[in-house]
């Protein structure tokens, strides 16, 4: 499946993923957007399930230390956090991510 | 805060005895049910969520929010706590043992996105956090929600 465009304006689509896509998933998108914006990188988000996760395309997955197991057979960017709530673990982990994925694009 | 601290009023069980974690989210499933927040049904569909796709919703360290589809019997957005009297074990490679349940349901996607993001922000706050282990009472829970003067650590 070829990648979808991203939303115009926005440097990268970051996914946050849980087994509901409405729960864990938002929360760890709340924290992910605040980091992102106070770092001026314009991100395109969202919250996933696991079912609508398969076949969509993301630049990075987000997803609970937890939830490991079911993304061994991803191939993409995967960071995942032990702590969701907190927020310097996420920025740790992401930052160096987003702004490898960055330094790839054209 | 306010909003989550009057969601909360009267859904709150403190030191409640669980042999495991099935037993804590049930016991937390009825918290909501006897509130008339949901059906029996959600409490089953919580139990089997965590058993499915793994004790993920235990989201940092001794605090679990175990939560299921709209579609599983949420009869309005809601959300509850359950303190146990003894940590059980999710299975979590990470955040075990778990001593604080926070079951929630929504009837959508977006009713329940203000309180979340409430609770995400209590739930980031470890100062609040060690209070609403330290609570006696469902006033003091809701007193720690409300950002009341917090009494120090170790008194």
């Amino acid at each position: 499946m070829p990648p979808q465009a991203r939303e115009e304006g926005h440097q990268v689509r970051v996914v946050a993923l849980c087994g509901m896509g409405f729960g864990t998933s938002l929360m760890l998108k709340m924290f992910i957007g605040e980091i992102l914006e106070a770092h001026g990188i314009k991100a395109e988000l969202h919250a996933w399930d696991l079912g609508s996760f398969k076949g969509q395309d993301a630049d990075i997955v987000v997803a609970p230390m937890d939830m490991k197991k079911h993304l061994e057979d991803y191939q993409g960017r995967v960071v995942l956090i032990s702590n969701l709530t907190d927020r310097q673990e996420i920025e740790e982990k992401l930052l160096p991510v987003v702004r490898e994925f960055l330094d790839a694009q054209p | 805060m306010e909003r989550l601290a009057r969601c909360l009023t009267g859904r709150v069980a403190l030191d409640v005895e669980a042999r495991d974690w099935e037993e804590a989210v049930r016991l937390a499933g009825e918290v909501l049910e006897k509130a008339g927040d949901i059906e029996p049904a959600y409490t089953e569909a919580m139990i089997r969520t965590v058993r499915e796709i793994g004790p993920y919703i235990v989201v940092t360290p001794g605090v679990a929010l175990p939560h299921a589809r709209p579609e599983d019997g949420v009869l309005r957005a809601a959300i509850g706590l359950v303190r146990l009297a003894r940590p059980v074990s999710f299975g979590s490679e990470v955040n075990d043992p778990v001593d604080l349940v926070f079951p929630f349901g929504t009837p959508d996607r977006d009713q329940h996105i203000e309180v979340l993001a409430a609770l995400s922000r209590l739930l980031s706050d470890p100062g609040r956090v060690a209070a609403l282990r330290r609570a006696a009472t469902e006033e003091d829970i809701l007193a720690v929600l409300r950002g009341a003067p917090l009494a120090p650590a170790g008194s």
